[in-house]
């Protein structure tokens, strides 16, 4: 196929120096990189190819010919061929000019005087031959109507003359005609803005030296956080004010003013300034809340192990104590003697002495047992009114089921004092009793149901008050006055009339865990002790709620 | 947001945060719903919308290159004017007095600028111009009242209507300007306060008959004039630097009626006022004595000083100023003047003085100030070191700690002056009441100290004694009534601290907690003042050694 004849650029950089030279090489300009690793070069115009001519010269062939060729400095490869070419005279004259940056035509002359085809002389003849327009005769009508519009525009008065610029004064007497008292409602409520805490010593360029800091401080205080810092500066000396340098921060500190002022929340906030000494109550004297005790008088010896509950005889003359030791001791309390030690064989978790005057009789809580004991203290007939009263009951006729057994105690236990065993079905934690003396009642631990039964001794009869139990029951009491029963369980007391078998009123303790409950003589107060340390004290006039909790 | 700094609205923190917020406690900044329904009825938003506009077309004719647009539309650029928002955050004029604290700051920095970049040239120039005006204003009242030259800054005091106005200038050095600032707040911050101080300043100038904008006073004016020379035009720029200069005193609107003294109107009084009065009149005698402190004396700064400060200050307290001809203009007298009474100087040394002048660093001037009388000179020669410069602004309350340069200075100021002796003598003697000072602190510090701790040490105390007692006694059989004696004491003691302590125990939790923090406060401060004192103590110990130890070369 005979390629059409379309010499290509030569990629040789004067192509114009050979116009003789048949162009063989039909590959066209193209990067002969390309032809890199073929024998051949290109194609010549048959389609045949030209093959790269031989180069077997060395390093040392190239030297020699170096050395020896006094044209080779002026050789040159031909890219296209691959033949070497020396190039003549003129071809170098050419090159130095292109380097030169000269024009390559040495005839060129690029600083020939400039001939204006316009110039500034006016000629006699005109530049062109062509006729003036007729439009540049007649008045324009495209402009006529423009003209027209805007004068019609201002006859109308929308197009008016700009305003002279007023020249107020910028500044003039602003508060003239101020009024103290006409503050908007929106200042009343306006927090100023506070001002900026004025510097202190340290801040000086001169600061005496006590101010200055220590390395070790100075490294704290580069180890501070920037907020935690109570100086935003380092104090430095300098010896004259010629020394002293701008501070780098001070564009900062302006901007941080600037964020507060806007950004801040403002709030009033009321100082407290107060003495601290005012703030200690007055409390009275020790000495004027006298008498109270002060010495110990009396120490009462005798029991073994941990004496863990005590009650005194309504007369004040007796005392009663039971202890881990598994004994219940009678005392005497002003000669602290003891005169008679009953032992119950086991630990002894309550006692409480019969509060009525008219009754010499103790409960014993041991175990899962209540002993109702005659301690046989005192006056003979009290004693034996008691155990009369004790034994003047008679069985009724029909047995009625009762959640606990009512033993007599046997003739050697009658011998120590107890008068009546009543078996409970679980331990025995408490056992109050009614102010008259003849109702008790114990508190069981008994998770579920049946934790308080009340009790009355003349009757031996028993029964629980409660259909269902209240919580886990720490403690019970009855009110001294009337007739009301305090229970109090995990959190909270209970009061219940006992005659109308209601709840009349819950107190909220406040505490987490009661452990101990006391009612005052008069009825009208309650304090309950707990787990946690603390008392509260109810007044049941007053609220559900502690009048006061004591620590 | 510019819109609240204008307006000066501040957020505002909700009283239940979380109810506020919708549950959660994520920080967020709230405000009252009134006061942005304010802003929304300001007629200034719709100036503002007014501008973007102007903006937008200006950016649409500048894009399409038509130049005449341009030109029509920057003649009509719409302005805004601030004056009916200082009247409404400030209704009264002592209002605006109250918060001209930060204009006044801004308006300091802001002329300090350089007149490129960072923000418009109109704004550096106004903000120049105010100060210097203020300035100006401050000379004329006499006004000034404390100076204080910080690391930071210089912080100026003046009084203006009973209101104290601080401010705090910048040493006039360029400054490199910080990338995380915003100067957009900023320069929003500047615009308010330009205006605000614009008025305040009007209204200041009125108040002392004087021409606004200010004018130097034509016999100075004449006075200055042949110094000047002609190179310097009247055109306003010159003017501003002139004034600037503070050197000439200003134009009175209407002449001055030979210097009306202010005296106080006598009013028969009675018993206890009078005593009232009277204090108030000796203040009033030592304000104006504290006014007229440089008055007809001649100072001269050589250029190495930050003449701006001290041309200011000096002319403040009545002072006449000048300096180098070349180094600012307004220049009244030449260095060799030889009525000038004092040069200030911050070189070691000078090479020529002239007698009959006292050659002194310009911390005299400050100290001198702060301390309302001319302080003793030889501390402030040059090359000398400079006794310490103290902050005017602490007022030391009972317990804190007061360096002894300030007691020094009190006692100055009550008139003890320190006898003149011989130098060593009086090394000595400063040795001693620095020492006596010392010792007075100690026994303060002492008796401020904790009551249990004193209690503590007294028991201590007593059980030394005791055991000393029992160890020497022993042999000897002690009457033991001595014993008994103390003990009651101790005992005394004791049951007041055991009281104390069960009262405490009383108290109800809130009050509690307020007392333990308080107490904490108190603790600290000592803890600091005593750290203070102990490090003064060290420093003059080691400052004796040293002394000595020079002597010792001295003399071998």
């Amino acid at each position: 196929p005979r390629i059409p004849w379309d010499p290509p650029p030569s990629p040789h950089p004067f192509p114009g120096v050979f116009p003789f030279q048949d162009i063989r090489n039909t590959v066209g300009n193209i990067p002969m990189e390309w032809y890199q690793d073929f024998p051949h070069i290109g194609y010549d115009l048959d389609g045949k190819r030209i093959y790269k001519p031989l180069r077997s010269k060395d390093e040392l062939d190239l030297f020699l010919e170096k050395m020896e060729n006094p044209e080779y400095w002026r050789t040159v490869q031909d890219r296209q061929t691959g033949a070497d070419v020396a190039l003549s005279d003129e071809q170098l004259e050419l090159v130095r000019r292109l380097q030169r940056g000269h024009f390559g035509d040495v005839n060129f002359d690029p600083y020939e005087p400039s001939v204006d085809f316009f110039s500034h002389e006016v000629r006699i003849h005109p530049v062109t031959n062509r006729p003036a327009d007729k439009r540049s005769f007649i008045p324009s009508l495209v402009e006529k109507e423009k003209v027209s519009k805007l004068v019609h525009a201002i006859k109308m008065g929308w197009i008016q003359p700009r305003k002279p610029k007023e020249n107020v004064p910028t500044f003039y007497d602003l508060w003239a005609r101020e009024d103290p008292n006409s503050v908007l409602g929106r200042h009343k409520m306006h927090v100023p803005a506070p001002k900026l805490p004025l510097p202190g010593h340290a801040e000086s360029y001169n600061p005496p030296p006590e101010f200055l800091l220590t390395p070790e401080e100075k490294l704290a205080w580069e180890q501070q956080e920037p907020a935690e810092r109570r100086l935003s500066f380092i104090p430095q000396k300098f010896p004259s004010l010629r020394a002293v340098p701008a501070y780098s921060r001070f564009i900062h500190e302006r901007f941080e003013r600037c964020l507060d002022l806007y950004l801040c929340p403002r709030q009033r906030k009321m100082r407290v300034n107060v003495d601290p000494e005012d703030l200690i109550p007055k409390l009275p004297r020790p000495r004027d809340l006298q008498p109270f005790p002060t010495t110990q008088a009396l120490i009462y010896r005798g029991h073994s192990s941990l004496v863990r509950t005590l009650s005194v005889s309504p007369s004040g003359q007796w005392l009663v104590s039971g202890s881990d030791d598994g004994t219940v001791r009678f005392w005497e309390v002003s000669t602290a003697r003891c005169l008679r030690t009953i032992p119950v064989g086991s630990v002894v978790k309550s006692v409480a002495w019969n509060p009525n005057p008219s009754i010499c009789l103790v409960a014993v809580a041991v175990d899962e047992q209540v002993l109702l004991v005659n301690p046989g203290l005192g006056d003979r007939l009290l004693v034996a009114a008691t155990d009369q009263l004790l034994d003047s009951w008679e069985a009724p006729e029909e047995e009625r089921i009762q959640p606990v057994r009512w033993i007599p105690a046997s003739p050697e236990e009658r011998g120590k004092g107890i008068r009546l065993l009543v078996q409970h079905s679980k331990p025995v934690m408490q056992v109050p009793w009614h102010g008259k003396g003849d109702y008790w009642a114990s508190v069981v631990r008994n998770p579920g149901s049946r934790q308080v039964l009340i009790h009355q001794s003349s009757r031996r009869w028993s029964q629980d008050p409660f259909r269902k139990s209240p919580g886990m029951i720490q403690c019970v009491q009855f009110h001294p006055l009337r007739p009301y029963f305090l229970v109090a369980s995990q959190r909270s007391v209970r009061i219940y009339n006992l005659l109308r078998q209601e709840l009349t009123k819950k107190l909220q303790s406040n505490c987490q865990w009661i452990s101990s409950m006391a009612v005052h003589p008069g009825g009208d107060n309650v304090i309950c002790g707990s787990y946690d340390s603390k008392l509260a004290w109810f007044d049941l006039d007053l609220s559900t709620r502690p009048y006061r909790l004591l620590r | 947001r510019r819109l609240c700094i204008l307006k000066g609205i501040y957020p505002h923190e909700p009283k239940h945060k979380k109810k506020v917020n919708k549950g959660s406690t994520a920080p967020r900044t709230f405000y009252l719903l009134k006061d942005i329904k304010f802003l929304l009825h300001e007629p200034i938003v719709n100036k503002f919308r007014e501008y973007k506009v102007f903006v937008r077309k200006l950016r649409k004719a500048y894009g399409k290159s038509e130049w005449g647009t341009v030109e029509r539309l920057k003649d009509n650029k719409p302005t805004y004017k601030l004056d009916h928002i200082v009247k409404e955050r400030y209704p009264t004029f002592v209002d605006a007095l109250r918060d001209l604290d930060d204009a006044l700051s801004m308006c300091f920095l802001f002329s300090t600028f350089p007149r490129t970049g960072k923000c418009h040239v109109q704004t550096i120039q106004l903000c120049r111009r105010l100060a210097v005006e203020f300035q100006n204003y401050v000379i004329a009242s006499r006004s000034l009242r404390k100076v204080f030259l910080s690391i930071k800054g210089i912080y100026y005091q003046a009084e203006v209507l009973g209101q104290p106005i601080t401010w705090i200038t910048p040493y006039a050095f360029a400054h490199d300007h910080p990338t995380d600032v915003d100067y957009r707040v900023m320069a929003t911050f500047t615009e308010f306060y330009t205006t605000l101080l614009g008025f305040v300043n009007f209204r200041l100038y009125q108040s002392l008959n004087l021409l606004y904008p200010p004018k130097i006073d034509s016999q100075a004016e004449d006075e200055l004039k042949p110094a000047e020379g002609k190179e310097y035009a009247m055109d306003s720029e010159s003017y501003l630097e002139r004034l600037s200069a503070l050197s000439a005193s200003l134009a009175r609107a209407v002449a001055p009626t030979h210097e009306d003294e202010v005296e106080m109107d006598e009013f028969p009084v009675e018993g206890e006022t009078a005593e009232l009065m009277d204090a108030k009149k000796k203040e009033q005698e030592a304000l104006e004595k504290h006014k007229k402190l440089f008055e007809g004396l001649r100072f001269f700064l050589s250029r190495e000083v930050p003449r701006e400060p001290l041309a200011f200050v000096i002319r403040c307290f009545g002072g006449q100023v000048s300096w180098d001809k070349s180094l600012c203009i307004g220049a009244t007298y030449e260095a060799t003047d030889p009525s000038i009474t004092h040069h200030i100087i911050d070189r070691p040394r000078l090479d020529k003085q002239v007698v009959g002048r006292y050659y002194l660093q310009p911390q005299w001037v400050f100290d001198s100030v702060n301390a309302k009388l001319c302080l003793p000179v030889a501390d402030y020669f040059p090359g000398v070191l400079l006794p310490p410069h103290l902050s005017p602004f602490v007022t030391e309350k009972e317990g804190d700690y007061v360096p002894p340069e300030k007691l020094k200075l009190l006692a100055l100021q009550r008139g003890e002056n320190p006898e003149e002796e011989s130098e060593e003598e009086e090394e000595e003697e400063e040795e001693e009441e620095e020492g006596d000072n010392d010792k007075e602190e100690e026994e303060e510090d002492e008796s401020e100290k904790e009551e249990e701790m004193k209690l503590q040490k007294m028991e201590e105390q007593k059980m030394e004694e005791q055991k000393t007692q029992s160890n020497k006694v022993l042999p000897v059989k002690v009457t033991a009534g001595k014993v008994r004696v103390e003990d009651k004491q101790r005992l005394e003691q004791e049951q007041q601290s055991e009281e104390k302590r069960l009262a405490i125990m009383m108290m109800k939790k809130r009050e509690k907690y307020l007392y333990k923090k308080i107490m904490f406060g108190k603790k600290r401060k000592i803890r600091e003042a005593n750290k203070l004192a102990e490090k003064r103590k060290a420093h003059d110990a080691a400052l004796k050694e040293q002394k000595k130890k020079n002597k010792k070369a001295r003399q071998a």
